[in-house]
C-alpha cells in the first residue's frame, strides 16, 4: 500500500511535469511495466496508462518517424566511472613506443570529509587515552607513587619470600607485580615531564624585563713608554770593547770578593776615588783633554822645528871622514824657560828610563848672588817648554834619577839640604826634604847619587857636600834619614884649637861616584885636588889630580857649567850660566866607539876602562911623584 | 789649569793660524775661528776622524787613533783626538 501511494504521488507529479520532458516517459513506463508486474492494482495503472497516452507534445520536440521510435535503443548499466579518461597511453622505454595502459583507475570520489576519530590501539591513541587517564588522576599520583614504591619493595620481598617457595608462582607473582609496577611507574614520570604543559586554549605570555644598567665604558691609558731611536754599526774594534769592558767588570767583581779584611781600606780608597771623579766632573771639562793637548803641543813644535827634528833624526855629517878622530857638534835645540834667566844651570841628567827626558837644575854659583832655586824636566819633543817644573828656595846643586823608578829624583841644595822629588805626583813641593834637624850638612851639596835598596827594601842615596861629610840618606816611613858615612880627613892638618881640642880639618868633598858593581867602594874627588878611594869603613886616600874631561866646543860667551851625554843618542846637551840649555848632536867620529855606536862614558867593558885609566893614572902619578919627591 | 796653559801656549805658537776643541758630537766648545768656519771644519774633521779611527780599529782592535795630520798645500790641519773630545790645530808650517 506505501508503494501505491507512492505511485500515485509519482503519477501526480508526473502529470504537471509529463508536459517537460518525453525522454522520462519511456523510462516511466517501464518503471510503470514493473509496478504493472508488482502490484495486483492493475486497474488504477490502467487509468495512468490511459491518461498517458493523451501526449501532450512540447514545441520543440523532436520530429520522428514511425520506424525511428520503433527503433530499439538498448542501454547498458556499467560501473564505469564516465569521466574517467579512457585513452591515456604512456611511453614505453622498452618496446619505445606509445602504449595505451590496459587499466585505468576507474574511481570517482563523489564526496570527502576529513574525521577526526583516531584508532584507539594506535600510538596516538594510547597517548591519548594516557593524557584522559593523567589529568584525570593527577592528586592522587604522588600517593601513589609512594604506595607503588611500597609495592615494589613488597614485590621485591615478596618475590625473595617466594622464591624459595616456587619458581612458577613466584614468576607469575613477580610478573604481575612488575607489571604493576612497571604501570605505576609510566605514569609517574610522563606526569612529572607534562605539568608544565601550557593552556592551548586560554594562554596569554606574559614577560617582564629587569632593568638594565646603562652600560659605562671607562678607559684608561698609560703613558707610552719612552722611546728613542738608536742606531749604530757593529765594527769588530766595537765587539772588541764590548768584551775588554765585560772583562774590567768581572775583574772589578773579583776584587770587591776579596777578603774583608781589606774592605775598610778599599772603601776608604773608594770614597777618595769618588771624591775625585766628582770633583773631576765639577772642574772645567777641559781638562779632560790635557793629553791630547800635550800630543798637539809636540807636534806643533815638531812642525816648527822641522828641520831640525829631521837633522836629530837623520843626519849625519859627511865631512867626519875627512876628519881624523875629530868631530863636529851639530846644535840641535835650545831649551829655555822666562824663570829661569836669570839662574845659572848647576846640574843635568838624562833619565834613565825615558831617553829623551832630562832634568836640569838650576841655581846659582855665585857665593854672593844667592836666590831661589829651579828643577825643570824637559823633553826633546818639546823644546818650547819643560814637562815638569818645580822651583825652590835654594838654588839646586846637583840632582840624580833614580835607576830603578825613573820618576824620582834627588836633588842637592846649596844651603845643604836635600830633597826627594817624586815626578809622579801632581804637586810642585819635594816629597821629602831634610831639614836642620834631620842632619843636613851646612855647606852646599855638591853631588848626590842613589844606592841600591838597602836590606829593608828603603830607598837611600849618597850625598857629599863641603863640609866635609857623606852622607848616606835612607828613606824610612816617608822620612829622611841620614847617617853619616864618611868624614873626610885632610893630612896633616890637624890643628891646635883654642882649648887644646884636636880640630881635624875637613876635606871638602865636590863629587864622587860609585863603583858600579862593588856597592861600597866609591871614588870621592875633593877640592884639593885628591880623589880618596873610599870604603864605607876606611878610606884610603890616593893622591891624583882632579879629573874632569873637556870637550871641544864652540867658545861661548857663557861659562858651560855642566855637560851631559845621552846613553842612547847622540846627543849632548850643555848647560850654561845663563840658564840656557842646548843640546847638540855629536857627529859620527865623536859617537863611533870601536865597539859601541854611542856616546862616551856610558858602559863600557869595565876592564877596558880600567886599563885604560891605569894608562892614565900612569900617565899622571908618575910626574907627580916625581914633583912630589 | 795647566791645560788652559797648554792650549794658550799652542795658540801663541809660531805658524798656528787655529785652535779648536769639539766635543764628541761634533760641536765646538772653543775656537779662535769664526762661527761658520768653525763649524765646518768641526763637521768635516769629526767624520775624517771618525772614518780614520774605525780603520785602524777594524785593522787591529787593540789598536787606537792617536794622531791625524793632513798635510796640504797651504797649512797642516793636525787632530788629536780623545776619548771624548777633539782638539783640532791649523797651523802653517813655516819653511
Amino acid at each position: 500500500m506505501p508503494a501505491k501511494a507512492a505511485e500515485r504521488h509519482r503519477q501526480g507529479q508526473s502529470g504537471p511535469s509529463g508536459g517537460k520532458a518525453v525522454p522520462p516517459r519511456p523510462a516511466k513506463a517501464v518503471s510503470k511495466k514493473r509496478d504493472e508486474d508488482v502490484s495486483t492494482e492493475a486497474g488504477e495503472g490502467v487509468d495512468e496508462w490511459a491518461a498517458a497516452k493523451t501526449l501532450v507534445k512540447p514545441p520543440d520536440q523532436l520530429e520522428l518517424t514511425e520506424a525511428e521510435l520503433k527503433e530499439e535503443f538498448t542501454r547498458i548499466l556499467t560501473a564505469n566511472n564516465p569521466h574517467a579518461p579512457q585513452n591515456i597511453v604512456r611511453y614505453s622505454f622498452k618496446e619505445r613506443a606509445y602504449k595505451p595502459i590496459s587499466y585505468v583507475d576507474q574511481m570517482a570520489i563523489h564526496f570527502s570529509l576529513n574525521g577526526n576519530m583516531i584508532l584507539k590501539d594506535s600510538d596516538e591513541g594510547r597517548r591519548q587515552s594516557i593524557k584522559l587517564s593523567a589529568a584525570a588522576k593527577k592528586a592522587p599520583v604522588e600517593t601513589f607513587a609512594v604506595t607503588s614504591e611500597e609495592a615494589e619493595i613488597k614485590g621485591e620481598e615478596s618475590t625473595e619470600n617466594t622464591q624459595p617457595a616456587g619458581e612458577e608462582e613466584a614468576e607469575r607473582s613477580g610478573t604481575a607485580e612488575v607489571a604493576e609496577a612497571a604501570e605505576v611507574e609510566e605514569p609517574p614520570p610522563p606526569s612529572v615531564k607534562e605539568q608544565k604543559l601550557a593552556n592551548q586554549f586560554n594562554f596569554i605570555e606574559r614577560a617582564s624585563r629587569t632593568l638594565n644598567n646603562p652600560m659605562r665604558e671607562r678607559a684608561c691609558q698609560s703613558e707610552p713608554t719612552p722611546c728613542k731611536n738608536f742606531s749604530a754599526t757593529a765594527n769588530q774594534w766595537k765587539i772588541y770593547d764590548a768584551y775588554v769592558e765585560e772583562l774590567q767588570k768581572m775583574e772589578r767583581s773579583k776584587e770587591k770578593e776579596k777578603p774583608k779584611a781589606q774592605i775598610a781600606k778599599r772603601e776608604e780608597e773608594k770614597k777618595k776615588g769618588r771624591k775625585l771623579t766628582s770633583l773631576e766632573s765639577q772642574s772645567d771639562d777641559i781638562n779632560k783633554i790635557s793629553k791630547a793637548a800635550k800630543i798637539m803641543e809636540r807636534m806643533v813644535n815638531q812642525n816648527t822645528f822641522d828641520d831640525i827634528a829631521q837633522d836629530f833624526k837623520y843626519f849625519e855629517d859627511a865631512s867626519d871622514e875627512y876628519r881624523d878622530q875629530q868631530g863636529t857638534l851639530l846644535p840641535l835645540w835650545k831649551f829655555q824657560y822666562d824663570k829661569t834667566k836669570r839662574l845659572a844651570v848647576t846640574a843635568i841628567s838624562w833619565n834613565p828610563k825615558y831617553k829623551d827626558l832630562f832634568a836640569v837644575g838650576y841655581g846659582s854659583y855665585d857665593f854672593m848672588k844667592q836666590g831661589q832655586g829651579m828643577l825643570l824636566l824637559y823633553t826633546m819633543k818639546n823644546p818650547s817648554f819643560p814637562e815638569y817644573v818645580f822651583s825652590s828656595e835654594s838654588g839646586i846643586m846637583c840632582l840624580d834619577f833614580h835607576n830603578d823608578h825613573p820618576y824620582l829624583v834627588a836633588v842637592g841644595f846649596y844651603d845643604g839640604n836635600v830633597a826627594i822629588y817624586n815626578l809622579k805626583k801632581a804637586t810642585y813641593q819635594p816629597s821629602y826634604k831634610s831639614s836642620a834637624k834631620s842632619g843636613k850638612h851646612t855647606e852646599p851639596v855638591w853631588q848626590v847619587k842613589w844606592q841600591k835598596d838597602d836590606m829593608d827594601n828603603n830607598l837611600n842615596f849618597f850625598s857629599v857636600s863641603s863640609d866635609g861629610r857623606i852622607v848616606s840618606w835612607t828613606l824610612v816611613k816617608n822620612e829622611l834619614v841620614h847617617t853619616d858615612v864618611i868624614k873626610l880627613s885632610v893630612e896633616g892638618t890637624t890643628m891646635q884649637g883654642p882649648e887644646g881640642l884636636q880640630l881635624q880639618m875637613l876635606g871638602c868633598g865636590t863629587s864622587f861616584d860609585f863603583h858600579k858593581k862593588i856597592d861600597y867602594l866609591f871614588l870621592v874627588g875633593t877640592e884639593e885636588g885628591r880623589i880618596y878611594k873610599a870604603h864605607v869603613f876606611d878610606l884610603n886616600i890616593n893622591k891624583y889630580e882632579a879629573l874632569c874631561t873637556q870637550l871641544v866646543v864652540a867658545k861661548k860667551k857663557n861659562k858651560i857649567t855642566h855637560i851631559q851625554f845621552n846613553p842612547v843618542y847622540p846627543v849632548v846637551i850643555i848647560g850654561d850660566e845663563r840658564g840656557h840649555v842646548i843640546s847638540l848632536k855629536l857627529s859620527p867620529n865623536l859617537h863611533r866607539m870601536p865597539k859601541e855606536k854611542k856616546g862616551q862614558e856610558v858602559k863600557k867593558g869595565p876592564e877596558v876602562e880600567i886599563a885604560k885609566l891605569e894608562k892614565l893614572l900612569n900617565l899622571v902619578r908618575e910626574p907627580e911623584s916625581k914633583a912630589g919627591k | 789649569a795647566e791645560v788652559e796653559e797648554t792650549l794658550k801656549r799652542i795658540q801663541a805658537h809660531k805658524g798656528v793660524a787655529a785652535t779648536i776643541v769639539i766635543n764628541a758630537e761634533g760641536i765646538p766648545i772653543r775656537t779662535t775661528l769664526d762661527n761658520s768656519t768653525t763649524v765646518q771644519y768641526a763637521g768635516l774633521l769629526h767624520q775624517l776622524t771618525m772614518k780614520a779611527r774605525s780603520t785602524v780599529r777594524d785593522i787591529d782592535p787593540q789598536n787606537d787613533l792617536t794622531f791625524l795630520r793632513i798635510r796640504s798645500k797651504k797649512h797642516e790641519i793636525m787632530v788629536a783626538p780623545d776619548k771624548e773630545y777633539l782638539l783640532i790645530v791649523i797651523q802653517n808650517p813655516c819653511e
